[in-house]
């Protein structure tokens, strides 16, 4: 099953309406709304709920003031670093200051959340509006603080050196710079959060259902503010209608209190987060400035580089720096930088918080690097593509460590990948070396197209671990679990995949769980691309500890050597001798001797019925049953890697963009299922088409967030999106025991990259701010033809 | 102050369905809600991402933008009434399975009412044809490229059974 396109099992139910979403549950459920706060930066001064009172369904209203000890602290630093020095984290309900609006300052739960909603237009919050910070240039200046006892709007600066760039770059024939800017984007699943929450007061037990990326890491959360023990709460993740790293976040303030409320109203509660709501109080990403300077010789070998960029985190650091950290590393992609020096600033701004999204920091990078590489390429006059290639890291230099420190905490090591190969092959889907034909037809019937490139490496699969479980029932049913969760990656179908084969079972005999923590309590989440790599290796593992030990007990009952045996199609055999058979799931009946007969196969494993006298019923070292955990647990990250290329045609007029081609190599190891990763990369170069042309959040200078809608943040519809030509390369992983790589991401990491390589050339002037709109570009041909930006190269035919 | 609340009756998926609720309830949360048919979702409630879509006398609506109490009278086609009755996938349901046309699901019953109507207008669309008929539809995990091959398909899939 490895390898081969097998339908998704997932299918059936979501496309007949019986999948279950986050907002499928609780019917009965009390409804929980908010009031958040209108202002960007202000001084709560009072609350006032009476008029609230009267409106009929109301069944309470909580401020700061009403949480009790541990649900009125700040909510957790999840990733503490030693630079991130001056960390903050909010409140689950504001308490005295609000610093973005969105910000939760209220919480009101009634009858439904129409009533709810009644409720929260009527609670009069009075605010001493204080100036805001917004933007990263503006935070960097730091005219304005945030926090007045954060110097400079400063969270973290971290600096990290290989060799001596400043110097390598001093010394080169040549050197650029180079100054960059991308703006805030974000995840944006069709789906928000959501939160329901049933307490049993009989049994002084809560279960939580949490549209997250990390059912088990929600546990532990809650179960520390409710001051729970960790067996009395339970989370399950129902169906999630996409993440894209946003619900990896937690616990968010909605996760923190709608079960305490659930607790203390003794009724389920349920927040379900509308748009308007997701786009002001969920996750934002993406926005940086970076400075670049870069040394070179004559033929484009990069001799040294010193990135230094200001990373906007928001209002709140709960996650950490783990963006700019991963930016700051991924920035190198397949390239030997030389000396490599890289600085950056970490700083909050009265917007939304930053954290991971899709990509997490790397499509930034990619930009700033593969940004550089093209200038290098045109103040050489040479071919961007051979310029790449100079600089590759080769595949005999595998493992290639970059002296850095990667985000799990460890080395940057790359462990495979074969860079030259993947250009080559990129270069023929695309018709790279063809293009100034296609170039000079265009231009011929008035047309204006260019050609881009970009690449990248994605460190995959970080640890610490992943868990897998896998039972063998006595119907012949196979049930696996694993910890981490599901948002439409298909995960039940791959992983099922995986254990059909180590186990010799049908597919269709398995049956895959995610994100229950009734079923796997011990996970970290579905970040990173690690699900393949991660819970992949993991079942994998369980179901050959589960194969071994059926082998043993089925020699015992087939009186052969277990060596000799094999699992084909559920029924265990001796290898060559169709003769001597048991099915899997007797070995299932006899793993677990019985005293009571339940059922016709409790029958057959019965005292009197099974076993050796001389032996006890259960041997030593064994336990019951037909099971086995087993964890993954890697030395460090596997690195994927792939290269797109894209064909844009850009409007002599009206400077409308419109990629015509989009082409993609992409080498993720060994593929589980091709289809699958397939998708993953259509989805990614959507977004990244999106974060290229279309999507940004627009701030004005009060920190009102202009564009909180569909109809004003502009994600791509099917008529924008490009056909997606793929390619691809399988470099298996040596780390990990399937030899796969994580694929979640990729997709979307070069598309920033890529498009503003294509209009530069079609254009001939530098693009170095993305998203590019048509009225932006516009005004840069303006700009360009009145002189006041230099041109790029010479390859431009005039239309 | 407590609301005033309506007596409807809907015809949902073929079948006369009574509620009581108030004027605003969305068409969109009285289906989900009160007649329990989860499968129409809520992605944006103001109309831009067709999760909701559903077919009021076999033209699809956004059934955040329509209230309860206005469908009555009309025939309401959700997700859940697309299949046969005896379980048999609708030809758009399982062309999107074959062509790999969902992932998370959320926004897929969108489509698939979407898709039903439009190939009952045209049962042979081009390429294009099959674009412009989504492109009205959000989807934020598969890039559309699957899901108009999933339209393509599903036109072949009826000229077959019909």
């Amino acid at each position: 099953m490895v390898g081969a396109p097998v339908a998704r099992s997932e299918d059936p139910r979501l496309l007949t309406g019986q999948g279950r979403y986050l907002d499928d549950h609780g019917h009965d459920a009390l409804a929980a709304a908010f009031v958040r706060s209108p202002h960007a930066h202000a001084r709560i001064l009072s609350i006032d709920a009476d008029d609230a009172l009267d409106v009929d369904g109301l069944v309470a209203v909580y401020t700061h003031e009403d949480l009790p000890g541990r649900i009125g602290e700040p909510l957790p630093l999840l990733i503490p670093h030693p630079a991130l020095v001056h960390p903050r984290t909010g409140y689950p309900l504001a308490r005295d200051v609000v610093r973005h609006v969105g910000e939760p300052v209220v919480m009101v739960v009634a009858r439904d959340r129409y009533v709810a909603e009644d409720a929260c237009d009527r609670i009069r919050v009075e605010y001493d509006v204080l100036p805001p910070v917004v933007g990263v240039a503006s935070s960097r200046t730091a005219d304005r603080l945030v926090y007045d006892d954060v110097p400079g709007n400063v969270s973290a600066h971290l600096l990290q050196e290989v060799g001596d760039a400043p110097a390598a770059i001093d010394a080169a024939p040549h050197h650029l710079e180079l100054e960059l800017e991308v703006e805030r984007s974000a995840s944006m699943p069709l789906e928000g959060r959501g939160v329901f929450a049933r307490w049993d007061p009989d049994d002084e037990s809560l279960r939580m259902y949490s549209s997250t990326q990390t059912s088990t890491s929600v546990r532990a959360a809650v179960a520390a503010k409710l001051d729970l023990p960790l067996h009395k709460v339970e989370v399950v993740t129902p169906d999630v209608g996409g993440g894209f790293g946003v619900k990896i976040v937690h616990p968010w303030p909605e996760e923190v209190l709608v079960p305490w409320a659930a607790r203390r109203l003794g009724h389920e509660v349920k927040w379900a987060e509308d748009r308007r709501e997701h786009f002001i109080s969920s996750a934002h990403e993406r926005g940086q400035l970076h400075s670049v300077r870069v040394g070179f010789d004559d033929d484009g070998r990069i001799l040294g580089l010193d990135v230094k960029f200001w990373h906007d985190n928001g209002a709140y650091t709960p996650y950490g720096i783990i963006v700019p950290i991963i930016t700051a590393t991924q920035l190198l992609g397949p390239y030997k930088p030389g000396a490599y020096r890289v600085e950056f600033w970490s700083l909050y701004t009265n917007t939304v918080i930053v954290t991971p999204y899709r990509g997490a920091g790397r499509p930034q990078g990619c930009y700033a690097m593969e940004r550089t590489v093209d200038a290098i390429a045109e103040v050489l006059g040479k071919d961007r593509a051979d310029v790449r290639a100079l600089n590759f890291i080769q595949p005999d230099e595998m493992p290639y460590d970059h002296g850095l420190m990667f985000q799990d905490g460890r080395p940057l090591v790359y462990d495979s990948g074969d860079f030259p190969e993947s250009l080559r092959l990129l270069k023929k889907l695309v018709g790279w070396d063809d293009f100034a034909d296609y170039r000079a037809q265009a231009a011929s019937e008035g047309r204006r197209v260019g050609i881009g490139i970009a690449c990248y490496v994605e460190g995959t699969g970080v640890g610490p671990y992943e868990g897998g479980h896998v039972v063998v029932e006595t119907s012949g049913r196979v049930l696996v679990s694993t910890g981490l969760t599901s948002q439409g990656q298909g995960h039940r179908t791959m992983l099922a995949q995986i254990v059909a084969d180590e186990l010799g079972v049908a597919f269709d005999d398995v049956h895959v769980t995610t994100g229950d923590t009734r079923r796997f309590g011990y996970a970290v989440g579905t970040f990173a691309s690690r699900t393949a790599v991660m819970s992949g290796n993991a079942v994998a593992l369980a179901a050959r500890a589960v194969r071994d030990k059926a082998l043993r007990l089925a020699g015992d009952a087939l009186e052969a050597d277990p060596g000799d045996l094999e699992i084909v199609d559920g029924q265990i055999g001796v290898k060559g001798d169709p003769g001597a058979s048991i099915p899997l799931r007797t070995v299932a009946v006899l793993s677990n001797p019985l005293r009571y007969a339940f059922d016709e196969a409790a029958k057959q494993a019965t005292q009197f019925v099974v076993g050796d006298v001389s032996k006890p019923p259960v041997p030593d070292d064994e336990e019951p049953g037909l099971e086995g955990t087993d964890y993954y647990s890697p030395l460090r990250a596997t690195f994927a890697n792939g290269m797109h290329a894209a064909v844009v045609e850009t409007d002599p007029e009206t400077a409308e963009i419109k990629v015509l081609r989009y082409c993609v190599v992409h080498d993720c190891g060994r593929l589980v299922n091709p289809t699958i990763v397939e998708g993953q990369i259509h989805g990614g170069v959507a977004q990244g088409v999106g974060g290229a042309l279309y999507e940004r959040m627009v701030y004005d200078e009060h920190g009102q967030l202009l564009n909180a809608s569909f109809m004003d943040f502009l994600m791509p519809y099917a008529t924008e999106v490009p056909t997606v030509e793929t390619d691809h390369l399988e470099t298996p992983s040596p780390l990990n025991p399937l030899g796969v790589k994580g694929a979640g991401e990729a997709g979307v990491i070069p598309g920033m990259a890529v498009i503003a390589s294509a209009v530069e050339d079609a254009e001939g002037f530098r693009i170095t701010r993305m998203p590019l709109s048509p009225s932006e570009l516009f005004h840069l041909r303006a700009r360009f033809a009145a002189g006041e930006i230099p041109p790029v190269h010479q390859r431009r035919v005039e239309a | 102050m407590s609301e005033e609340l309506h007596d409807v009756a809907l015809h949902v998926n073929g079948v006369l369905m009574h509620t009581r609720v108030p004027a605003r309830r969305l068409l969109s949360d009285c289906l989900r809600h009160e007649l329990r048919l989860t499968g129409t979702h809520v992605g944006c409630e103001h109309g831009v991402c067709g999760c909701c879509t559903v077919l009021l006398d076999g033209a699809p609506v956004r059934s955040c933008l329509m209230f309860a109490v206005s469908a009555q009278g009309h025939e309401i086609t959700t997700v859940e009434g697309l299949a046969e009755p005896d379980g048999t996938m609708h030809p758009v349901q399982q062309a999107f399975q074959e062509c790999h046309g969902l992932q998370c699901g959320f926004c897929t019953p969108g489509f698939l009412t979407t898709v039903a109507a439009f190939l009952q207008d045209n049962p042979d669309p081009t390429l294009e044809e099959a674009v412009e008929a989504i492109s009205g539809n959000l989807c934020r995990c598969t890039g559309y490229q699957n899901i108009v091959r999933a339209v393509l398909r599903a036109a072949e899939l009826t000229k077959v059974n019909t």
